[in-house]
Protein backbone atom coordinates (compact mmCIF):
# COMPACT_ATOMS: atom_id res chain seq x y z
CA UNK A 1 0.00 0.00 0.00
CA UNK A 2 2.79 2.27 0.94
CA UNK A 3 4.73 1.86 -2.29
CA UNK A 4 1.46 2.16 -4.05
CA UNK A 5 0.82 5.58 -2.73
CA UNK A 6 4.49 6.45 -2.85
CA UNK A 7 4.74 5.44 -6.21
CA UNK A 8 0.99 7.23 -7.32
CA UNK A 9 0.84 7.87 -10.75
CA UNK A 10 -0.97 11.59 -10.95
CA UNK A 11 -3.13 10.25 -13.40
CA UNK A 12 -4.95 8.33 -10.70
CA UNK A 13 -5.59 11.60 -8.37
CA UNK A 14 -7.06 13.76 -11.91
CA UNK A 15 -9.58 10.55 -12.29
CA UNK A 16 -10.10 10.78 -8.56
CA UNK A 17 -10.84 14.29 -8.70
CA UNK A 18 -13.44 14.01 -11.38
CA UNK A 19 -15.36 11.29 -9.98
CA UNK A 20 -14.71 13.49 -6.99
CA UNK A 21 -16.52 16.02 -9.10
CA UNK A 22 -19.01 14.37 -10.68
CA UNK A 23 -20.26 11.61 -8.78
CA UNK A 24 -22.65 14.41 -6.69
CA UNK A 25 -23.56 15.85 -9.53
CA UNK A 26 -25.05 12.55 -11.11
CA UNK A 27 -26.42 12.09 -7.91
CA UNK A 28 -27.92 15.35 -7.02
CA UNK A 29 -26.21 15.47 -3.79
CA UNK A 30 -27.75 18.55 -2.01
CA UNK A 31 -26.66 20.06 1.52
CA UNK A 32 -28.53 22.16 3.44
CA UNK A 33 -26.87 26.32 4.22
CA UNK A 34 -27.20 28.31 7.08
CA UNK A 35 -26.95 32.05 5.53
CA UNK A 36 -23.84 33.66 7.14
CA UNK A 37 -24.04 37.76 8.65
CA UNK A 38 -22.48 38.71 5.36
CA UNK A 39 -24.65 36.90 3.45
CA UNK A 40 -27.53 38.50 5.31
CA UNK A 41 -26.19 42.21 5.13
CA UNK A 42 -26.03 41.40 1.08
CA UNK A 43 -29.43 40.25 0.62
CA UNK A 44 -31.11 42.98 3.11
CA UNK A 45 -29.16 46.06 0.80
CA UNK A 46 -31.45 44.95 -1.71
CA UNK A 47 -34.17 43.74 -0.19
CA UNK A 48 -34.46 46.72 1.76
CA UNK A 49 -34.43 49.30 -0.92
CA UNK A 50 -37.82 50.87 -1.37
CA UNK A 51 -39.72 49.27 -4.77
CA UNK A 52 -38.74 50.66 -7.98
CA UNK A 53 -35.10 51.78 -6.74
CA UNK A 54 -32.40 52.30 -9.40
CA UNK A 55 -30.08 49.83 -9.53
CA UNK A 56 -26.75 49.23 -11.45
CA UNK A 57 -25.36 45.59 -12.22
CA UNK A 58 -22.22 45.64 -13.16
CA UNK A 59 -21.12 42.30 -14.76
CA UNK A 60 -17.22 41.95 -14.63
CA UNK A 61 -16.74 38.14 -15.16
CA UNK A 62 -16.03 36.26 -18.11
CA UNK A 63 -16.32 32.46 -18.95
CA UNK A 64 -13.66 31.29 -17.17
CA UNK A 65 -15.03 32.27 -13.68
CA UNK A 66 -18.68 31.70 -14.82
CA UNK A 67 -19.07 28.83 -12.66
CA UNK A 68 -18.36 30.44 -9.62
CA UNK A 69 -19.90 34.10 -10.59
CA UNK A 70 -22.87 33.14 -13.00
CA UNK A 71 -25.13 31.42 -10.01
CA UNK A 72 -24.40 35.08 -8.03
CA UNK A 73 -25.16 37.22 -10.69
CA UNK A 74 -28.45 35.80 -11.64
CA UNK A 75 -29.38 35.50 -8.01
CA UNK A 76 -28.84 39.29 -7.62
CA UNK A 77 -31.01 39.75 -10.93
CA UNK A 78 -33.94 37.39 -9.52
CA UNK A 79 -33.77 39.42 -6.59
CA UNK A 80 -34.27 42.91 -8.12
CA UNK A 81 -36.62 41.76 -10.46
CA UNK A 82 -38.76 40.51 -7.48
CA UNK A 83 -38.43 43.56 -5.52
CA UNK A 84 -39.35 45.62 -9.30
CA UNK A 85 -35.92 47.95 -8.94
CA UNK A 86 -35.21 48.87 -12.32
CA UNK A 87 -31.87 47.70 -13.24
CA UNK A 88 -29.00 49.11 -15.43
CA UNK A 89 -26.56 46.20 -16.81
CA UNK A 90 -23.24 46.92 -17.83
CA UNK A 91 -19.44 45.53 -17.90
CA UNK A 92 -15.67 46.82 -18.21
CA UNK A 93 -14.72 43.05 -19.50
CA UNK A 94 -15.24 42.26 -23.55
CA UNK A 95 -16.72 39.11 -22.88
CA UNK A 96 -19.27 40.23 -19.99
CA UNK A 97 -22.39 41.68 -22.96
CA UNK A 98 -22.93 37.76 -23.36
CA UNK A 99 -22.87 37.52 -19.30
CA UNK A 100 -25.03 40.77 -19.52
CA UNK A 101 -26.82 38.98 -22.13
CA UNK A 102 -27.34 35.58 -19.67
CA UNK A 103 -29.54 37.92 -16.91
CA UNK A 104 -31.55 39.41 -19.69
CA UNK A 105 -32.46 36.21 -21.50
CA UNK A 106 -33.31 35.35 -17.63
CA UNK A 107 -35.56 38.26 -16.88
CA UNK A 108 -37.40 37.54 -20.00
CA UNK A 109 -38.20 33.95 -19.57
CA UNK A 110 -38.72 34.23 -15.90
CA UNK A 111 -40.18 37.83 -15.55
CA UNK A 112 -42.24 38.59 -19.05
CA UNK A 113 -43.94 41.93 -17.30
CA UNK A 114 -40.49 42.96 -16.91
CA UNK A 115 -40.18 45.35 -19.89
CA UNK A 116 -36.77 46.56 -21.74
CA UNK A 117 -36.40 50.10 -21.30
CA UNK A 118 -38.67 50.70 -18.67
CA UNK A 119 -37.78 48.13 -16.04
CA UNK A 120 -34.17 47.30 -17.40
CA UNK A 121 -31.68 48.45 -19.86
CA UNK A 122 -28.39 46.99 -21.23
CA UNK A 123 -25.63 49.75 -21.30
CA UNK A 124 -22.98 46.85 -22.88
CA UNK A 125 -19.00 46.62 -22.75
CA UNK A 126 -17.20 50.02 -22.51
CA UNK A 127 -13.42 49.94 -22.90
CA UNK A 128 -10.88 51.62 -20.70
CA UNK A 129 -10.69 49.05 -17.48
CA UNK A 130 -11.88 51.73 -14.34
CA UNK A 131 -11.74 54.96 -16.66
CA UNK A 132 -15.96 54.56 -17.49
CA UNK A 133 -16.50 54.45 -14.02
CA UNK A 134 -14.35 57.67 -13.36
CA UNK A 135 -16.77 58.65 -16.43
CA UNK A 136 -20.02 57.69 -15.20
CA UNK A 137 -19.81 58.98 -11.63
CA UNK A 138 -20.04 63.02 -12.87
CA UNK A 139 -21.35 62.23 -16.43
CA UNK A 140 -23.11 58.96 -17.54
CA UNK A 141 -23.63 59.94 -21.13
CA UNK A 142 -19.83 61.41 -21.74
CA UNK A 143 -18.85 57.80 -21.57
CA UNK A 144 -22.15 55.72 -22.62
CA UNK A 145 -24.16 57.21 -25.19
CA UNK A 146 -26.30 54.68 -26.77
CA UNK A 147 -27.75 50.87 -25.10
CA UNK A 148 -26.16 47.55 -26.47
CA UNK A 149 -28.44 48.01 -29.65
CA UNK A 150 -26.89 51.38 -30.36
CA UNK A 151 -30.11 53.22 -29.29
CA UNK A 152 -29.46 56.52 -27.91
CA UNK A 153 -29.49 56.26 -23.72
CA UNK A 154 -32.12 60.16 -24.75
CA UNK A 155 -34.62 57.88 -26.30
CA UNK A 156 -35.19 55.34 -23.36
CA UNK A 157 -37.50 56.36 -20.56
CA UNK A 158 -35.21 54.50 -17.81
CA UNK A 159 -32.25 56.55 -18.74
CA UNK A 160 -33.44 59.60 -20.11
CA UNK A 161 -33.64 61.68 -17.24
CA UNK A 162 -30.55 59.79 -15.80
CA UNK A 163 -27.49 62.04 -15.69
CA UNK A 164 -24.85 59.79 -13.53
CA UNK A 165 -24.69 57.00 -11.48
CA UNK A 166 -24.86 59.21 -8.12
CA UNK A 167 -28.21 58.85 -8.41
CA UNK A 168 -27.90 54.99 -8.11
CA UNK A 169 -29.64 53.75 -5.07
CA UNK A 170 -27.15 50.44 -5.21
CA UNK A 171 -24.34 49.39 -7.34
CA UNK A 172 -24.02 45.10 -7.54
CA UNK A 173 -20.64 44.28 -8.94
CA UNK A 174 -19.88 40.84 -9.78
CA UNK A 175 -16.32 40.83 -10.58
CA UNK A 176 -13.63 38.04 -11.33
CA UNK A 177 -10.75 40.29 -10.93
CA UNK A 178 -9.54 43.73 -12.50
CA UNK A 179 -11.44 46.20 -13.36
CA UNK A 180 -13.92 44.85 -10.99
CA UNK A 181 -15.12 45.51 -7.48
CA UNK A 182 -12.46 47.10 -6.30
CA UNK A 183 -11.91 49.74 -9.08
CA UNK A 184 -15.91 50.48 -8.77
CA UNK A 185 -15.04 50.68 -4.26
CA UNK A 186 -12.18 52.99 -5.33
CA UNK A 187 -13.97 55.59 -8.24
CA UNK A 188 -17.59 55.27 -7.15
CA UNK A 189 -18.65 53.92 -3.88
CA UNK A 190 -15.96 55.40 -2.18
CA UNK A 191 -15.86 59.45 -3.56
CA UNK A 192 -19.38 59.44 -4.12
CA UNK A 193 -20.56 57.62 -1.66
CA UNK A 194 -22.89 55.42 -3.26
CA UNK A 195 -24.15 51.97 -1.47
CA UNK A 196 -22.19 48.74 -3.18
CA UNK A 197 -22.36 45.46 -2.65
CA UNK A 198 -20.30 42.22 -4.39
CA UNK A 199 -19.52 39.40 -5.85
CA UNK A 200 -16.74 37.62 -6.27
CA UNK A 201 -14.50 34.41 -6.87
CA UNK A 202 -13.16 32.40 -3.63
CA UNK A 203 -9.90 33.75 -4.93
CA UNK A 204 -10.68 37.94 -5.00
CA UNK A 205 -12.57 37.64 -1.68
CA UNK A 206 -9.72 38.40 0.86
CA UNK A 207 -8.53 41.61 -1.15
CA UNK A 208 -11.64 43.16 -0.51
CA UNK A 209 -12.00 42.62 3.21
CA UNK A 210 -10.79 45.43 3.95
CA UNK A 211 -13.22 47.50 2.20
CA UNK A 212 -16.20 45.83 4.39
CA UNK A 213 -18.00 47.68 5.80
CA UNK A 214 -17.80 50.96 5.36
CA UNK A 215 -17.26 51.11 1.51
CA UNK A 216 -18.70 48.24 0.71
CA UNK A 217 -22.04 47.00 2.32
CA UNK A 218 -21.47 43.37 1.72
CA UNK A 219 -19.71 40.50 -0.31
CA UNK A 220 -20.45 37.22 -1.60
CA UNK A 221 -17.24 35.09 -1.66
CA UNK A 222 -17.14 32.16 -3.65
CA UNK A 223 -19.76 29.69 -4.31
CA UNK A 224 -20.21 28.85 -0.81
CA UNK A 225 -21.33 32.11 -0.32
CA UNK A 226 -23.62 31.85 -3.22
CA UNK A 227 -25.20 29.09 -2.65
CA UNK A 228 -26.33 30.61 0.69
CA UNK A 229 -27.89 33.54 -0.99
CA UNK A 230 -29.75 31.12 -2.68
CA UNK A 231 -31.18 29.53 -0.02
CA UNK A 232 -31.79 32.97 1.64
CA UNK A 233 -34.22 33.77 -1.71
CA UNK A 234 -36.05 31.05 -1.51
CA UNK A 235 -36.23 31.22 1.98
CA UNK A 236 -37.77 34.83 1.73
CA UNK A 237 -39.58 34.25 -1.95
CA UNK A 238 -40.90 30.17 -1.76
CA UNK A 239 -42.00 30.95 -5.42
CA UNK A 240 -38.46 30.27 -6.05
CA UNK A 241 -38.73 26.93 -4.72
CA UNK A 242 -39.37 25.06 -7.93
CA UNK A 243 -37.21 26.67 -9.89
CA UNK A 244 -33.84 24.32 -10.91
CA UNK A 245 -32.48 27.57 -12.09
CA UNK A 246 -32.44 29.65 -9.23
CA UNK A 247 -30.57 26.90 -7.11
CA UNK A 248 -27.65 26.01 -9.08
CA UNK A 249 -25.19 27.33 -6.72
CA UNK A 250 -26.65 25.20 -3.91
CA UNK A 251 -26.60 22.08 -6.10
CA UNK A 252 -22.72 22.98 -6.51
CA UNK A 253 -21.86 22.61 -3.01
CA UNK A 254 -22.10 18.82 -3.33
CA UNK A 255 -18.89 18.41 -5.40
CA UNK A 256 -17.33 21.37 -3.35
CA UNK A 257 -18.01 19.26 -0.14
CA UNK A 258 -16.25 16.23 -1.94
CA UNK A 259 -13.79 17.81 -3.87
CA UNK A 260 -12.72 19.65 -0.66
CA UNK A 261 -12.83 16.29 1.33
CA UNK A 262 -10.31 14.50 -1.32
CA UNK A 263 -7.79 17.37 -0.87
CA UNK A 264 -7.95 16.82 2.63
CA UNK A 265 -7.18 13.02 2.53
CA UNK A 266 -4.56 13.50 -0.74
CA UNK A 267 -2.69 16.08 1.92
CA UNK A 268 -3.13 13.58 4.86
CA UNK A 269 -1.64 10.50 2.78
CA UNK A 270 0.93 12.66 1.18
CA UNK A 271 2.29 13.81 4.68
CA UNK A 272 1.79 10.21 5.67
CA UNK A 273 4.23 9.20 3.27
CA UNK A 274 6.54 12.04 3.53
CA UNK A 275 6.82 11.14 7.91
CA UNK A 276 7.20 7.72 6.94
CA UNK A 277 9.88 8.28 4.68
CA UNK A 278 11.63 10.54 6.72
CA UNK A 279 11.56 7.97 9.89
CA UNK A 280 13.07 5.15 7.39
CA UNK A 281 16.09 7.57 6.39
CA UNK A 282 16.62 7.75 9.94
CA UNK B 1 11.35 64.58 -28.94
CA UNK B 2 9.84 60.76 -28.39
CA UNK B 3 10.27 60.93 -24.86
CA UNK B 4 9.17 64.20 -24.11
CA UNK B 5 5.90 65.15 -25.68
CA UNK B 6 4.34 61.98 -24.26
CA UNK B 7 5.96 62.75 -20.29
CA UNK B 8 4.12 66.48 -20.90
CA UNK B 9 1.09 64.47 -22.09
CA UNK B 10 1.34 62.09 -19.39
CA UNK B 11 2.09 64.89 -16.48
CA UNK B 12 -0.41 67.63 -17.59
CA UNK B 13 -3.31 64.61 -17.38
CA UNK B 14 -2.45 63.22 -14.52
CA UNK B 15 -2.43 66.33 -12.63
CA UNK B 16 -5.33 67.62 -14.23
CA UNK B 17 -7.06 64.73 -13.16
CA UNK B 18 -5.44 64.63 -9.44
CA UNK B 19 -7.12 68.28 -9.76
CA UNK B 20 -10.22 67.87 -11.33
CA UNK B 21 -10.76 65.85 -7.75
CA UNK B 22 -10.20 68.71 -4.91
CA UNK B 23 -11.90 71.43 -7.20
CA UNK B 24 -15.37 71.42 -7.89
CA UNK B 25 -14.77 73.81 -11.09
CA UNK B 26 -12.04 71.67 -12.64
CA UNK B 27 -14.16 68.16 -12.82
CA UNK B 28 -15.05 69.25 -16.54
CA UNK B 29 -11.48 68.98 -17.26
CA UNK B 30 -11.33 65.56 -15.39
CA UNK B 31 -14.25 64.61 -17.39
CA UNK B 32 -12.86 65.38 -20.73
CA UNK B 33 -9.47 63.62 -19.94
CA UNK B 34 -11.29 60.53 -19.20
CA UNK B 35 -13.15 60.75 -21.91
CA UNK B 36 -10.12 61.19 -24.27
CA UNK B 37 -8.74 57.79 -22.09
CA UNK B 38 -12.02 55.80 -23.36
CA UNK B 39 -11.04 56.55 -26.67
CA UNK B 40 -7.80 55.78 -26.47
CA UNK B 41 -8.26 52.27 -24.38
CA UNK B 42 -10.94 51.94 -27.95
CA UNK B 43 -8.49 52.42 -30.51
CA UNK B 44 -5.63 50.18 -28.15
CA UNK B 45 -8.34 46.98 -28.87
CA UNK B 46 -7.15 47.79 -32.78
CA UNK B 47 -4.02 48.37 -32.30
CA UNK B 48 -3.70 44.95 -30.08
CA UNK B 49 -5.55 43.05 -32.81
CA UNK B 50 -3.06 44.24 -35.63
CA UNK B 51 0.23 43.90 -33.19
CA UNK B 52 -1.13 39.91 -32.57
CA UNK B 53 -1.45 39.40 -36.56
CA UNK B 54 1.91 40.87 -36.75
CA UNK B 55 3.37 38.83 -34.32
CA UNK B 56 1.67 35.36 -35.51
CA UNK B 57 2.10 36.03 -39.06
CA UNK B 58 6.29 36.70 -38.17
CA UNK B 59 5.86 33.36 -36.31
CA UNK B 60 4.83 31.49 -39.23
CA UNK B 61 7.07 32.98 -41.61
CA UNK B 62 10.08 32.16 -39.55
CA UNK B 63 8.23 28.61 -38.78
CA UNK B 64 9.71 28.75 -35.14
CA UNK B 65 8.83 26.04 -32.74
CA UNK B 66 5.14 26.08 -32.51
CA UNK B 67 4.13 28.10 -35.40
CA UNK B 68 0.90 25.67 -35.86
CA UNK B 69 -0.33 26.98 -32.48
CA UNK B 70 0.50 30.79 -34.01
CA UNK B 71 -1.15 29.61 -37.50
CA UNK B 72 -4.63 28.39 -34.98
CA UNK B 73 -4.43 31.67 -33.39
CA UNK B 74 -4.61 33.92 -36.60
CA UNK B 75 -6.95 31.50 -38.08
CA UNK B 76 -9.26 32.00 -34.88
CA UNK B 77 -8.75 35.67 -34.10
CA UNK B 78 -9.55 36.54 -38.38
CA UNK B 79 -12.92 34.17 -38.44
CA UNK B 80 -13.99 35.35 -34.91
CA UNK B 81 -13.35 38.68 -36.46
CA UNK B 82 -15.11 38.55 -40.08
CA UNK B 83 -18.72 37.15 -38.59
CA UNK B 84 -18.16 39.31 -35.51
CA UNK B 85 -17.85 42.65 -38.07
CA UNK B 86 -19.86 40.92 -41.25
CA UNK B 87 -22.74 39.80 -38.48
CA UNK B 88 -23.16 36.67 -40.01
CA UNK B 89 -26.27 35.21 -39.65
CA UNK B 90 -27.53 37.78 -37.84
CA UNK B 91 -31.41 38.39 -38.38
CA UNK B 92 -32.85 42.90 -38.58
CA UNK B 93 -33.50 44.09 -35.23
CA UNK B 94 -37.07 44.87 -34.84
CA UNK B 95 -36.82 48.34 -34.34
CA UNK B 96 -35.24 48.77 -38.13
CA UNK B 97 -36.55 45.43 -39.59
CA UNK B 98 -35.34 47.44 -43.71
CA UNK B 99 -31.51 47.39 -42.32
CA UNK B 100 -30.27 43.73 -42.64
CA UNK B 101 -27.42 45.08 -40.58
CA UNK B 102 -29.73 46.58 -38.05
CA UNK B 103 -29.54 43.37 -35.73
CA UNK B 104 -26.73 42.94 -32.57
CA UNK B 105 -23.72 41.18 -33.38
CA UNK B 106 -24.05 38.61 -30.56
CA UNK B 107 -27.33 37.68 -31.07
CA UNK B 108 -28.66 34.18 -30.04
CA UNK B 109 -28.14 32.13 -33.41
CA UNK B 110 -25.67 34.32 -35.02
CA UNK B 111 -22.24 33.03 -36.35
CA UNK B 112 -20.51 35.20 -33.37
CA UNK B 113 -23.13 33.85 -30.68
CA UNK B 114 -22.16 30.03 -31.76
CA UNK B 115 -18.32 30.42 -31.85
CA UNK B 116 -18.72 32.35 -28.13
CA UNK B 117 -21.03 29.86 -27.12
CA UNK B 118 -19.46 27.10 -28.47
CA UNK B 119 -15.98 27.71 -28.76
CA UNK B 120 -14.52 29.97 -26.47
CA UNK B 121 -16.44 29.55 -23.21
CA UNK B 122 -16.39 25.86 -23.15
CA UNK B 123 -12.40 26.51 -23.79
CA UNK B 124 -11.83 29.15 -21.18
CA UNK B 125 -14.39 27.22 -18.48
CA UNK B 126 -12.37 23.99 -19.33
CA UNK B 127 -8.85 25.79 -18.89
CA UNK B 128 -10.37 26.96 -15.87
CA UNK B 129 -11.82 24.01 -13.98
CA UNK B 130 -7.96 21.73 -15.05
CA UNK B 131 -7.14 23.70 -11.64
CA UNK B 132 -8.70 21.33 -9.78
CA UNK B 133 -7.00 18.50 -11.71
CA UNK B 134 -3.68 20.04 -10.88
CA UNK B 135 -4.36 21.38 -7.21
CA UNK B 136 -5.07 18.00 -6.31
CA UNK B 137 -2.02 16.60 -7.37
CA UNK B 138 -0.10 19.40 -5.94
CA UNK B 139 -1.16 19.02 -2.95
CA UNK B 140 -0.78 15.59 -2.76
CA UNK B 141 3.17 16.26 -3.47
CA UNK B 142 4.02 19.04 -2.54
CA UNK B 143 1.53 20.45 0.71
CA UNK B 144 4.27 18.91 3.71
CA UNK B 145 3.94 19.29 7.25
CA UNK B 146 8.22 20.35 7.21
CA UNK B 147 8.11 23.10 10.03
CA UNK B 148 5.90 25.08 11.86
CA UNK B 149 4.87 27.57 9.46
CA UNK B 150 4.00 24.96 7.20
CA UNK B 151 2.10 23.11 9.92
CA UNK B 152 -0.06 26.43 11.01
CA UNK B 153 -0.95 26.45 7.20
CA UNK B 154 -1.86 23.14 6.47
CA UNK B 155 -4.37 23.17 9.70
CA UNK B 156 -5.94 26.66 8.33
CA UNK B 157 -6.01 25.13 4.92
CA UNK B 158 -8.03 21.86 6.71
CA UNK B 159 -10.01 24.42 8.41
CA UNK B 160 -11.35 26.66 5.62
CA UNK B 161 -11.71 23.92 3.14
CA UNK B 162 -14.22 22.04 5.28
CA UNK B 163 -15.73 25.58 6.98
CA UNK B 164 -16.52 26.27 3.39
CA UNK B 165 -18.65 23.08 2.89
CA UNK B 166 -21.35 21.35 4.95
CA UNK B 167 -18.90 19.17 5.94
CA UNK B 168 -17.84 21.89 8.25
CA UNK B 169 -21.18 22.11 9.80
CA UNK B 170 -21.41 18.47 10.40
CA UNK B 171 -18.46 17.01 11.69
CA UNK B 172 -18.43 20.11 14.75
CA UNK B 173 -22.28 19.99 15.04
CA UNK B 174 -21.75 18.80 18.81
CA UNK B 175 -20.01 22.41 19.82
CA UNK B 176 -23.52 24.12 20.22
CA UNK B 177 -25.43 21.64 22.43
CA UNK B 178 -21.72 21.69 24.20
CA UNK B 179 -21.59 25.80 24.88
CA UNK B 180 -24.68 25.67 26.09
CA UNK B 181 -23.87 23.32 28.96
CA UNK B 182 -21.72 26.64 30.21
CA UNK B 183 -23.38 29.46 32.38
CA UNK B 184 -20.77 31.87 31.71
CA UNK B 185 -21.23 33.70 28.68
CA UNK B 186 -17.29 33.48 27.89
CA UNK B 187 -17.11 30.13 27.75
CA UNK B 188 -20.29 29.50 25.74
CA UNK B 189 -19.09 31.85 23.15
CA UNK B 190 -15.55 30.90 22.84
CA UNK B 191 -16.73 27.10 22.37
CA UNK B 192 -19.71 28.14 20.08
CA UNK B 193 -16.98 30.19 17.94
CA UNK B 194 -14.99 26.58 17.32
CA UNK B 195 -17.70 25.49 14.94
CA UNK B 196 -15.63 25.34 11.53
CA UNK B 197 -17.84 27.12 9.57
CA UNK B 198 -17.36 30.05 12.35
CA UNK B 199 -13.79 29.63 12.88
CA UNK B 200 -13.63 30.24 8.94
CA UNK B 201 -15.66 33.36 9.87
CA UNK B 202 -13.19 34.00 12.30
CA UNK B 203 -9.69 33.22 10.11
CA UNK B 204 -10.96 35.52 7.12
CA UNK B 205 -12.87 38.59 9.16
CA UNK B 206 -9.49 38.44 11.82
CA UNK B 207 -6.15 36.94 10.84
CA UNK B 208 -6.98 37.57 6.85
CA UNK B 209 -8.14 41.16 7.71
CA UNK B 210 -5.55 42.31 9.80
CA UNK B 211 -3.27 41.11 6.74
CA UNK B 212 -4.98 42.21 3.81
CA UNK B 213 -5.25 45.49 5.55
CA UNK B 214 -1.84 46.28 6.39
CA UNK B 215 -0.57 45.23 2.49
CA UNK B 216 -3.36 47.13 1.02
CA UNK B 217 -2.06 50.12 2.82
CA UNK B 218 1.71 49.75 1.82
CA UNK B 219 -0.13 49.40 -2.00
CA UNK B 220 -1.68 52.72 -1.57
CA UNK B 221 1.62 54.42 -0.22
CA UNK B 222 3.45 52.79 -3.18
CA UNK B 223 1.26 53.54 -5.60
CA UNK B 224 0.89 57.05 -4.62
CA UNK B 225 4.28 57.66 -4.39
CA UNK B 226 5.17 55.88 -7.96
CA UNK B 227 2.78 57.85 -9.66
CA UNK B 228 4.22 61.01 -8.35
CA UNK B 229 7.64 59.84 -9.72
CA UNK B 230 6.04 59.31 -13.34
CA UNK B 231 3.95 62.51 -13.14
CA UNK B 232 7.32 64.82 -12.28
CA UNK B 233 8.59 62.83 -14.95
CA UNK B 234 11.72 60.83 -12.25
CA UNK B 235 10.10 57.37 -13.65
CA UNK B 236 10.22 57.60 -17.05
CA UNK B 237 11.06 53.78 -17.64
CA UNK B 238 6.71 52.98 -19.04
CA UNK B 239 8.38 55.26 -21.88
CA UNK B 240 10.54 52.48 -22.90
CA UNK B 241 14.61 53.10 -23.85
CA UNK B 242 14.18 54.56 -26.96
CA UNK B 243 16.92 57.71 -27.44
CA UNK B 244 15.47 61.05 -28.14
Amino acid sequence: MFEFFRNLDRRWVFLAMLLAVALPILLGARFPEDPSPMVRSVFEAIDNLPEGSRVLLALDYDPASEGELHPMAAAFTRQCALKNHKMYFMTLWPPGTVMVQKQITMLEREFPDYEYGIDYVNMGFRPGYEGPIKLIVTDLKKAIAADVQGTSLDQIPLTRDLKNIQQMDLIINVSAGYPGAKEWVLYASTPYGIPTVAGTTGVQSPLLMPYIPNQLTGMLGAIKAAAEYEQLLIDEYPQLKENRQAQEALRRMGPQLVAHVFLIVLILIGNAIYFIERRRSR
Amino acid sequence: MKRTVPLIIAATTGFVLIVAYFIPYTETWGETAMAWFNIIAAVAFVLGGFNLMKNQLQKISDRRPGWGYAAVTLISFVITLFVGLAKVGVTPSETYPEYPWAGAYDQEGAAFWWVYEYLFLPLSATMFAMLAFYIASAAFRAFRAKNVEAVILLITAFIVLLGRTYAGVWLTSWVDPLAAQFESPFMSQLITGLRLDRLTGTIMNVFNLAGMRAITIGIALGVASTSLKVLLGVDRSYLGSGDD
